[in-house]
């Protein structure tokens, strides 16, 4: 013990402790100075980075999306900005019993029950996790002042102006135009939609998927400086940048005409469809499906409505017909099988056929409909009056040999038809190779047969097709063999109407069509709609422009038979080609050609109406 | 007693000095200046930090801090000087008196102290409050000081060393129970320093270290899993986030993430005005014990590079004194006051830049408290009487 207090103590051994104590201090401080230079000096910028986003907020102003017009410029699709009230689960209280009781409040609200409130969260989530869940859209101003008054009772609520899509027509077009969701954790991962934040609207279906690009527009970004709290502090908007709406998109579909096909099968009171498409350019005037829904309700659909009305199997309202359905088409398949039989010399148009009512293959009987006998008829004739007989013998002569199933092909059954819309269905033409290939896998009970042809011939059978890909086959016999492009866009305009974008969609591929035997099917086709016998002539007869069509009754069994009908117009020279098919609508002329007649009178009035005021010829 | 002890000790007059200056009037001749500059400029730094920085705190009263510090600064100032002229060791004769008062005020606020936040620390008076435990720092190494020197010679050396460990702990333990953990760690190193300068055999601090780290391992490990904790939820939290502050992000480490983030974003130079972290309540505390992140935000590393600077002048001023004191009595106040000084600097910055544990202890003459100011000032006006004692004793020694 060095301590005497009345000198000073020692000096070597205090010093001893000095030295330490200061050895401490030195260390000690040396560890702070490093620890600045590494956070201040070395790793500034990041923590700067850090701190900037710390303090800043963005909000996200929506960009409307670009409205949707027929080729008349009339509006299809548009928006309307609503209010809607909206719930960030983040900042909602730690406590379950004040969470609780902040989600009983907003429930009583907006009119929803707790448990509401809860699923929609729930919902919402799943669908985007981490962006704000709207809970209730269409809110009334007293409930946002109510809401903006008494902030502190609800963390995380905010208000919205939000932009709903808007269908003034309600379900026209329905199915072209399809309908916008919020965009799903797949769809976040593809590469056309990078950039998007979960929350943000997209095209779910029709042209507001395939043409999302043009229609989205950008979001604009209000940055705006916060405290801890997350609250704006005075005077701190930084930065201000406007959305940019999207692009209006002009379609091919003409209202007018749109509106007479849905009016006509919807008289039907039964399922089916209609495609109009102008045979040159694939443009398609019009294009339906029934039974059709209104794509408001798909906005905010509740998953109830969604079961009971939209998944129902059967009448599947959501489903596009006239592209993704896929049906054996009765006798408007004869054009192909003729023009099988003509490009590979097994017949001429003028070889004549004595059609006895029915022919005998095997054990086997295949008759014409109501088992009438033709008598003598050649392609005209067999056309004109549909004799199945006709078409069952080329179909028996061609069957050891791919010649139908190749020409069937060329003309696009069976193959993607390389529509504009994301609806395509898949589709079958049945070839030897396919049922023998069924058959060795024990999938089916016999390979390919002469019977699979004939029946291939008029339509029947394994055939899976759609309206659409028929519309092809016809659209190229009535242009000489031009495979077009079908397509529903027309070009993106600006919201002044100036043209952005036209869109250009050449021919698929052309297949070689001998103009006289064109020209032979298309007198059939004429006569067949609109001549004395003919299959359509009832419901054709007194339509003033001339047409060259064919009706189609297909065995669909277990339900009745599906009504078709087909038509190329103006007769000779055909610019237009329409096609409607009725499910369950009995023979073609009984329910599908009425459909084509209100959509070919509903075309060549307006023409005839734009003819005489425009003074103009076409 | 006389307030003026260095003028009766020094009565004769003195063969080399002629003229009698106005710093010889005031006492202040003899002051150590490269400390009073460090306190003077920590405290103006302070000063100034807060004006700019909690302009908009008060409503309406953008200078509150500002003024309020800036008095407490003033009245520190006015008790260093005051401190520098009296002979501390006086003090050594006071040490019962000292002690019982330490005792007596660390208690009584249990009785009338001024609740907030959970913990009862300071006595509320009309226009300020006081925490007597920050006075009682420097209470605790003057009394404790002379108890070791007094009872130098009485006892084996482990009684001694029980005895000091024993005299320290008491208020130790009192102010933990405010609960004041960070207060009273400065209690227990204040002892342990006093101890240490009052020549404690190393062994026993090794005996004293090792029971340290079973104590600890006790609190933070063995009584919460036996179902009796016993630090309060926070204090543990506070106390073990800064090992893994992304674990917390929303409690405790929140705060130390906020204060790490502000202090890196000033970087080299600062941002100033444009400093948001500080600004914008992202840093809690941010004029009491996080002002040193508030600094780093707004003057880089320049800022707190200088301020460090500043404080390890201060320490190695406060330990060179321990080395000039006339007596022993003043080594070992003069030891507890430099190594309690560099315990709170240490701990408050390395708190703030993320390395140490949140305990709440304030940054001496930098975080706004009157407290705090007046007893650091006090504490560095008992530095400075030891070394005008020194310089008093060497020069009569000289003379004489």
């Amino acid at each position: 013990m060095y301590l005497r207090n009345d000198s000073k103590p020692q000096g070597s051994r205090l010093s001893l402790r000095v030295a330490v104590i200061g050895g401490i201090g030195v260390a000690l401080f040396a560890v702070l100075f490093f620890r600045l230079w590494n956070l201040q000096v070395l790793s500034g910028d990041e923590y700067l980075a850090e701190a900037q986003n710390n303090r800043t907020r963005e909000f996200k102003v929506i960009a409307p999306r670009g409205d949707i017009l027929d080729r008349d410029g009339e509006v299809l699709v548009d928006n309307r900005t609503s209010l809607a009230l909206q719930l960030n689960t983040s900042k909602l209280p730690e406590d379950p019993a004040e969470e609780r009781a902040e989600l009983a409040r907003l429930g009583e609200l907006a009119h929803m029950s707790l448990r509401k409130v809860r699923r929609t969260i729930k919902e919402g989530e799943e669908v985007a996790a981490g962006a704000p869940v709207t809970l209730r859209r269409d809110v009334g101003f007293d409930l946002i002042a109510y809401v903006e008054e008494n902030q502190e009772e609800f963390p995380g609520v905010s208000v919205q102006r939000v932009f709903v899509r808007h269908y003034p027509d309600g379900t026209r077009a329905a199915h072209v135009v399809g309908s916008v969701g919020e965009i799903s954790d797949e769809e976040l991962k593809e590469p056309e939609y990078k950039g998007l934040e979960p929350g943000d609207e997209v095209g779910k279906g029709g042209v507001e998927y395939s043409y999302d690009k043009f229609l989205r527009g950008d979001p604009g970004h209000t940055r705006i400086q916060v405290n801890a709290l997350g609250e704006p502090t005075p005077g701190g908007q930084l930065v201000s940048e406007a959305p940019t709406p999207g692009s209006n998109l002009k379609l091919t579909i003409d209202g007018d005409v749109q509106a007479a096909g849905e009016g006509g099968l919807g008289a039907r009171g039964l399922p089916g469809a209609f495609i109009s498409m102008n045979i040159d350019n694939g443009q398609i005037l019009a294009m339906g499906s029934n039974p059709t829904y209104d794509p408001t309700d798909l906005i905010e659909p509740s998953q109830q409505q969604v079961d009971e009305l939209y998944r129902d199997p059967v009448l599947a309202p959501l489903v596009n017909r006239a592209t993704e359905s896929a049906y054996p088409t009765g006798s408007i398949f004869k054009i192909i099988t003729a023009l099988a039989a003509l490009e590979n010399g097994r017949i001429t148009p003028d070889t004549v056929v004595q059609d006895n009512g029915q022919i005998e293959v095997g054990t086997d009987t295949f008759e014409n409909a109501g088992g009438v006998a033709h008598g003598a008829v050649e392609l005209r004739r067999a056309l004109q009056v549909s004799s199945d007989v006709y078409f069952y013998l080329l179909g028996l002569d061609m069957w050891e040999t791919d010649e139908l199933q190749e020409w069937a092909h060329k003309l696009g059954i069976g193959r993607p038809a390389g529509l504009d819309l994301p609806e395509e269905g898949e589709t079958l033409l049945p070839t030897k190779a396919w049922r023998n290939q069924l058959f060795k896998e024990g999938n089916t009970d016999r390979p390919w047969s002469s019977g699979d042809n004939i029946q291939l011939a008029t339509g029947q059978g394994d055939l899976q097709t759609s309206p659409l890909q028929m519309a092809l086959a016809y659209a190229a016999l009535g242009n000489g063999g031009k495979i077009p492009t079908p397509h529903v866009a027309l070009e993106v305009e600006d919201a002044a109407g100036r043209v952005l974008k036209e869109f250009d969609f050449p021919p698929q591929r052309k297949v070689h069509i001998d103009a006289g035997y064109r020209t032979a099917i298309l007198e059939g086709l004429h006569a067949a709609a609109q001549e004395g016998e003919g299959t359509a002539a009832g419901v054709f007869g007194g339509f003033p422009i001339p047409i060259a069509g064919k009706t189609g009754t297909a065995e669909r069994l277990p339900h009745a038979d599906q009504s078709w009908f087909a038509a190329l117009s103006p007769y000779p020279n055909p610019r237009i080609v329409t096609i409607a098919t009725v499910e369950e609508g009995g023979f073609g002329a009984e329910s599908a050609a009425p459909v084509v007649l209100d959509i070919l009178e509903a075309i060549y009035d307006k023409q005839a109406s734009a003819v005489s005021s425009a003074g103009g010829s076409e | 007693m006389t307030m003026y002890a260095t003028r009766t000790r020094n009565a004769r007059p003195e063969p080399f000095t002629v003229h009698v200056g106005i710093a010889e009037r005031l006492g202040l001749a003899h002051m150590d200046w490269p400390l009073t500059i460090a306190a003077l400029f920590l405290v103006g730094f302070s000063v100034f930090t807060l004006g700019q920085a909690t302009q908009n705190d008060v409503p309406g009263d953008p200078n509150y801090f500002l003024e309020r510090q800036a008095i407490y600064a003033l009245l520190g100032i006015v008790g260093m000087i005051v401190l520098t002229r009296i002979d501390y060791s006086r003090f050594r004769e006071l040490r019962v008196g000292i002690y019982t008062f330490l005792c007596a005020s660390v208690s009584l606020v249990f009785v009338f102290g001024f609740a907030a936040r959970g913990s009862r620390r300071a006595f509320e008076f009309p226009f300020f409050s006081f925490q007597p435990s920050e006075l009682g720092k420097l209470l605790l190494v003057l009394a404790l000081a002379g108890f070791v020197i007094d009872g130098a010679r009485r006892g084996s050396e482990v009684q001694r060393t029980v005895r000091y460990l024993c005299l320290g702990l008491a208020p130790a333990a009192l102010v933990f129970l405010q609960p004041d953990l960070g207060t009273s760690l400065v209690y227990v190193v204040a002892t342990l320093a006093v101890m240490y300068f009052g020549g404690v055999p190393w062994t026993h601090f090794a005996v004293i270290g090792g029971a340290l780290i079973a104590l600890v391992a006790l609190v933070l490990v063995v009584a919460p899993t036996a179902g009796t904790p016993i630090l309060k939820g926070y204090q543990e939290e506070r106390l073990t986030s800064f090992l893994n502050p992304d674990e917390h992000q929303s409690g405790a480490g929140y705060q130390q993430n906020q204060s790490v983030i502000a202090t890196g974003a000033g970087r080299v130079t600062g941002r100033g005005d444009k400093a948001t972290q500080t600004r914008l309540d992202f840093v809690p505390e941010r004029h009491t014990d996080f002002i040193f992140a508030v600094i780093g935000e707004r003057y880089g590393f320049m800022g707190t590079a200088f301020v460090l600077s500043l404080y390890a002048l201060l320490f190695w001023r406060a330990l060179r004194i321990t080395t000039l004191s006339k007596n022993s009595y003043g080594t070992l106040v003069a030891g507890g006051i430099a190594v309690a000084l560099l315990f709170q600097t240490f701990v408050n910055v390395g708190m703030n830049l993320g390395i140490m544990p949140i305990t709440g202890i304030p940054l001496p003459l930098m975080s706004y408290g009157g407290s705090s100011v007046l007893a650091t000032f006090m504490a560095i006006g008992v530095l400075q009487s030891i070394n005008v004692q020194a310089h008093l004793s060497q020069r009569g020694r000289f003379a004489w």
